[in-house]
């Protein structure tokens, strides 16, 4: 039984969009029943733009790794170079976010100074190579988008570089500070006994916990690459370069120039640079994590194509940091974008077409002419009495109709095909041939039900997003976890259209996102604030308002101030 | 038809003899209302805000309904002392002075086909 079971699984694989098929593969392996075939057009389509993007940008970096705490009086001036010779006038500044490709949520992992540095070179330029043609658009965008990453490989690697020079100055100083009098002149030093010692143990200490602090703080993968500096980290980097240089001028006159005898003052002098540099961490912290925790600002993210909305509580951020945050929160609170859904039934929209013409009876000599003449068209459109939206409304109403009856198959489809299924438990004996393990249990049970699924998901359009692949693992899921068929999580998956990070990554399409707005995104976050993050079919847009300022006041009840009257209604006979 | 269009108020004196029973004098009707009461439950006035004292029940025979007292009158004066600003144990006090064999009370009536259709809508 198994065995036929797979045999109509392999037989159902074909129609069922693989990754990359031939368009006309894969209508020849189609035998006699026509069902498959729409299956895989539409997705075939809908992967022709996302390969480019899949393949364009890879760009791990980001300034929140520890080392990029370089000098950026660099990346200021080169910046301004660069932004000065592309537009000097205020329009509309458009920057691009470019998102890494590994998972978003993964942000505490340790990473060593030596994976850093590398990234910079594995990070892929467009190579525009792909399976289909690509028209001249594409190819401009291809070469912009190559000058653009060229550059920034180029001060990234800089960038990282210096950084990672700065962090490894900063915890070396104190170190160079203890050692060099015991070095250079070692006999002239007074002896130094306990205290030296003791302050030996807060130094080292301390040093550990700067440590274990740093790591915890700026290790970590970046989740997005900015257009723009982030502000504090640069503010912060100049801070600490300023700090290690005055001590190392002070050092260098005071100490090794005039070889300071007293060593205990030296060592004191090591320890005071370290509790700094723990102060300064601390204000890293207060900067970059804690300042944006305290809600004060309300974001409203929508969709352009469809017209979902989300809100979203954040702190002070600037704009290209919040547009980072939205971006993360669109891929797990909006449904996937299908664009299948967007457009009205053609027989609706047809007969919208006004067949009015007008005539201009008299002189030519208006200048307003077409303004007048297209008010008037509208005007007499409008009065019209036209019913698109009766057919509109029976359509919608067919369609639900239909989507419910397919949605009734389908979970009965669901429900029968988990009967046939039970866990083994220890004390049956079972013949060894017909012990499955969850793959294979979940072909056999998927054949049962491909029908049912493939037409619903044909009717409510989301057959592109649902590979047989992705439906066979589901279901290994829900078999090796004993979902029972009332959770449905089978069924609740396809039903509904889920967040976009539900699904497998290759749909998450581009992760190349383009910020517009009005005012440089390195801005503060301020009330009213409308920017805009761009991609090829539609864009996302998030307008800013400030929390309200809640004046709370107090009203104390005595409790025993809770007194009640009956509300009487007597009658009495006299 | 509006019924609301026209109703018939008239004051009428009522004098009212009681009835020994026993150690008590008794007059033969039931009370309702009074300040202390709550006047949206009174199911024989006209103005769900009035607080006057109504008659809810005349016993059968009695000396209230031999003297003329109707159900859902209004008693607006006994004895010449006011009831339309009373408790509803003053008012009971008012009517059962021991030492008064007589009552004379000052009601107002509405007409009698308001009268039922408010207590049939009550």
């Amino acid at each position: 039984k198994i065995e036929s079971l797979k045999v109509t699984v392999d037989f159902l694989k074909v129609p069922l969009g693989l990754k990359k098929p031939p368009l006309k593969e894969a209508l020849a392996a189609v035998p006699g029943p026509g069902r498959a075939k729409p299956f895989g057009v539409e997705r075939h389509k809908s992967r022709r733009c996302d390969t480019m993007d899949n393949e364009s940008q890879y760009s791990g970096y980001s300034y929140k790794s520890g080392h990029s705490r370089s000098s950026r009086k660099h990346r200021d001036r080169r910046d301004r170079h660069r932004s000065k010779s592309r537009d000097g006038s205020r329009g509309d500044k458009s920057v691009t976010i470019q998102a890494p490709g590994e998972p978003l949520l993964d942000n505490e992992s340790t990473r060593g100074d030596e994976r850093d540095d590398n990234w910079g070179e594995t990070t892929t330029v467009v190579t525009g190579t792909s399976e289909h043609s690509i028209s001249h658009d594409d190819i401009t965008r291809i070469t912009k988008d190559m000058e653009d990453s060229a550059h920034l490989d180029c001060s990234r690697h800089l960038g990282v570089s210096l950084a990672a020079a700065l962090a490894l100055l900063a915890f070396v100083t104190p170190l160079a500070f203890m050692v060099l009098p015991q070095l250079l002149w070692r006999e002239e030093l007074e002896p130094c006994g306990t205290p030296c010692e003791g302050l030996f143990i807060s130094v080292a200490f301390k040093l550990l916990i700067l440590l274990l602090g740093s790591w915890a703080l700026f290790f970590r993968r970046p989740k997005a690459f900015f257009p723009r500096i982030f502000v504090f980290r640069a503010l912060l980097m100049v801070l600490v370069f300023l700090l290690v240089v005055s001590y190392w001028l002070f050092y260098g006159v005071r100490i090794l120039d005039s070889r300071e005898r007293n060593y205990q003052g030296v060592v004191q002098y090591t320890v005071s640079l370290v509790d700094a540099l723990l102060f300064v961490h601390y204000l890293a912290v207060v900067l970059l994590e804690l300042r944006q925790l305290q809600p004060q600002f309300t974001l409203k993210a929508v969709r352009s194509a469809d017209g979902a909305s989300r809100f979203y509580n954040v702190g002070h951020l600037s704009i290209q940091r919040a547009a980072v945050w939205i971006l993360e929160n669109y891929y797990h609170d909006f449904p996937v974008y299908n664009p299948a859904l967007l457009n009205l039934p053609k027989s609706v929209l047809s007969k919208k077409m006004s067949g009015f013409k007008v005539y201009s009876l008299g002189e030519e000599n208006t200048t307003n002419n077409s303004t007048g003449q297209s008010r008037a068209v509208i005007a007499a459109a409008a009065r019209r009495r036209d019913n698109s939206h009766n057919e509109y409304y029976y359509e919608e109403a067919e369609h639900e109709r239909r989507v419910r009856k397919r949605r009734a198959r389908l979970v009965v489809a669901v429900e029968e095909a988990f009967t046939h299924i039970k866990r083994l438990q220890e004390e049956d004996q079972k013949n060894p041939r017909e012990i499955m393990d969850p793959r294979e249990a979940a072909q056999a049970i998927f054949a049962s039900m491909a029908r049912a699924m493939q037409k619903y998901l044909r009717t409510t359009k989301q057959q592109p997003y649902h590979t047989m692949e992705s439906i066979l693992q589901h279901l290994e899921f829900c078999i090796t976890h004993d979902m029972t068929p009332k959770v449905r999580r089978v069924g609740r998956r396809y039903l509904t259209a889920g967040p976009t990070i539900q699904y497998h990554k290759d749909r998450w399409l581009a992760k190349q996102w383009t910020l517009v707005s009005e005012e440089p995104v390195t801005n503060g976050l301020k009330d009213g604030v409308v920017f805009v993050l761009k991609r090829q079919d539609f864009s996302l847009v998030v307008s800013t308002k400030k929390i309200p300022f809640f004046k709370l006041s107090e009203e104390f009840v005595d409790p025993k101030s809770h007194k009640f009257v009956m509300r009487l209604q007597s009658e009495t006979s006299v | 038809p509006t019924i609301l269009s026209y109703f018939i108020f008239f004051q009428q004196r009522i004098e009212i003899h009681k009835l020994r029973q026993g150690d008590n004098l008794i007059l033969g009707f039931s009370i309702g209302g009074g300040i202390d009461q709550d006047p949206t439950q009174n199911p024989f006035s006209e103005d769900k805000t009035d607080k006057g004292i109504y008659v809810t029940r005349v016993t059968e025979g009695g000396p209230a309904e031999v003297a003329g007292l109707q159900i859902g009158d209004k008693i607006m004066q006994v004895n010449g002392w006011d009831m339309t600003m009373v408790t509803h144990d003053q008012a009971r006090k008012r009517l059962t002075k021991r030492n008064e064999e007589v009552v004379r009370l000052l009601v107002t009536r509405q007409s009698l086909q308001k009268a039922v259709q408010q207590s049939m809508m009550s």
